[in-house]
């Protein structure tokens, strides 16, 4: 029984590093104070949950979630290209608020409110992942390939370019870097790995529906990167396991759960206030929120 | 070798640029010559950061033609005329603050890795770039170790660095914005003494300045610019006893 808790624990976690390390890429590295990034998890989710109730392989339903989360991305890059900071932060919450309503209203496809259950688990040629340890692998795997190219494209030249953009759009451009295309990418890209993690979410908890996507999620993980701090990958790991881990012991303190609840939030709230008044730079973090 | 290259470089031609109500550059026409040092100078306000923006791409004309080696290049977007042979400074110094210097520096160049697709086989590190980002340090005289964070930097050394990334580029002209603003008079003759030498290598420079000794003694020409006009373009000994560029800066 403790062990299946423990796992469950260390899936989710897995699940949101990949969520965390892909929204760092957008907010820490490229300057963009994205609140919208749990709209892609959420197209990530329906995609690949509605491929492969329809009968798609996993790895379809999987690949497709990335790309149209992906793709929503860049949408949603091209009317925001030339708004920055509160002004992007609102115009991408915006845009979450559209996609649940989506989610809510667009019942022929969705289901609405009802949700989407009996989501299978993953299946590889025939081959399924049916137990809990199994599917801990299976999203460490994921999560680790997920992270490790993150990683990669931030320690690129690519990624100065985004610190570059992050820290002055205007001398940017007067070095002649295509600043727009260059938000416009790092965006998608970062939108494309949180559908992966839509996906891994889907296949796992088996079942979804919109309040699993809604404002409350985006600020658990811009919490996340900030208590790990900005532009670290390392920062958004450590920021991942402390804000999953920490509210766990109300679990067995026998309040109801219509107390754990609130006092999650509440927990997250004292954190993020203690990180912003003592240490504004999180664990890791190497840029700050709403500098320059 | 000079005949080249087009004798004017870079052309301005009745431009005006209003922002609401204040015509921040008003039916302005100038050039600068290859291979030259030209001065823009004139009261605060008169429009100089203005046409140096509008120049750069970074603001779009209302009216008139701006053409950048012999090529028309109004309304053109700021990184595409860079990419032409542009490179320049601000007033305000504008750096990368959470980059090293090396990376400030690397910026500058056109790496290949800089290309989403082609990230994955690049690292940050320097490798050919080295030499080119010592050398162009060596120049302006920045003593730091390469991976200090530019918000490190003293107000002096950011200005250095900024000039150096704007050496970094493979430019045709090279624009100056107010380089000697708040520097100590040891970096001001530093300065000076670089520009010539670029001066003497061929590279052409406009050059924004307060300083009047440091811009007349530098410049082959100079632009006086008032309230959005062109008073005068002429070599800065005719210009210094010029008695409109007298009442511009004092009044009548």
């Amino acid at each position: 029984m403790i062990e299946a808790y423990l796992m469950h624990i260390l899936i989710l976690i897995c699940i949101y590093i990949v969520l965390a390390v892909s929204l760092d890429l957008a907010v820490g590295f490229t300057g963009l104070l994205n609140m919208g990034h749990v709209a892609f998890f959420g197209i990530g989710a329906y995609t690949s949950a509605l491929l492969v109730l329809s009968g798609v392989p996993f790895w379809v339903g999987l690949l497709a979630g990335a790309v149209l989360a992906g793709f929503a991305g860049f949408l949603l890059s091209l009317p925001t290209s030339k708004i920055r900071g509160d002004y992007l932060a609102l115009a991408t919450m915006g845009f979450a608020f559209i996609i649940e309503s989506f989610m809510k209203n667009w019942v022929s496809l969705t289901r609405g409110p009802l949700g989407l259950p009996g989501i299978p688990r993953p299946s590889f040629f025939g081959f399924v992942i049916s137990s809990q340890f199994g599917y801990l692998v299976f999203a460490f795997i994921v999560m680790l390939i997920c992270a490790l190219l993150i990683i990669k494209i931030e320690k690129s030249p690519f990624g100065r370019l985004l610190e570059a953009v992050r820290d002055d759009e205007t001398a940017a451009r007067t070095l002649g870097e295509n600043v727009y295309k260059t938000k416009a990418i790092g965006l998608t890209v970062s939108a494309f790995f949180a559908g992966v993690a839509g996906s891994l979410y889907a296949h796992y908890i088996s079942f979804i529906d919109p309040t699993t996507f809604s404002l409350l999620e985006v600020i658990l993980l811009l919490s996340i990167i900030i208590v790990g701090g900005l532009g670290s990958s390392k920062g958004a790991i450590a920021g991942t396991i402390i804000l999953l881990i920490l509210p766990e012991p109300l679990r067995f303190l026998g309040f109801p759960s219509s107390i754990v609840g609130p006092a999650r939030q509440m927990i997250y709230a004292l954190i993020l206030l203690l990180i912003i008044y003592f240490s504004p730079k999180g664990c890791f973090g190497r840029v700050q929120l709403g500098e320059s | 070798m000079m005949s080249k290259y087009p004798k004017t470089l870079l052309e301005l031609r009745r431009v005006s640029k209003h922002f609401g109500g204040v015509k921040a550059v008003n039916n302005c026409s100038f050039y600068v010559k290859q291979g030259l040092i030209t001065g823009l100078i004139g009261p605060n306000g008169a429009g100089k950061t203005t046409a140096f923006n509008l120049i750069a791409g970074l603001l779009k004309p209302d009216k008139g033609r701006i053409s950048f080696l012999k090529q028309d290049i109004t309304g053109r977007s700021a990184h595409v005329i860079t990419r032409m042979g542009l490179a320049r400074t601000f007033q305000h110094v504008r750096l990368f603050d959470n980059l090293s210097i090396e990376e400030n520096l690397l910026v500058a160049v056109d790496h290949p890795g800089e290309k989403f697709f082609n990230c994955f086989f690049h690292s940050r590190k320097s490798g050919s770039y080295h030499k080119k980002i010592k050398g162009v340090l060596a120049l302006v005289g920045l003593k730091k170790p390469l991976s200090t964070l530019a918000a490190d930097l003293s107000y002096g050394q950011k200005r250095l660095l900024e000039l150096a990334r704007a050496l970094m580029m493979d430019y045709k002209l090279l624009m100056l914005d107010e380089p000697t603003a708040g520097v100590n008079p040891l970096i001001r003759k530093r300065l000076k003494a670089l520009l010539r030498k670029l001066r003497e290598q061929g590279k052409t420079i406009l050059l924004i300045e307060h300083d009047m000794d440091f811009v007349m003694s530098l410049s082959d020409e100079v632009i006086v610019l008032d309230a959005g006009r062109k008073l005068l373009a002429d070599k800065p000994s005719k210009a210094r006893k010029d008695k409109r560029v007298l009442e511009a800066y004092l009044g009548k």
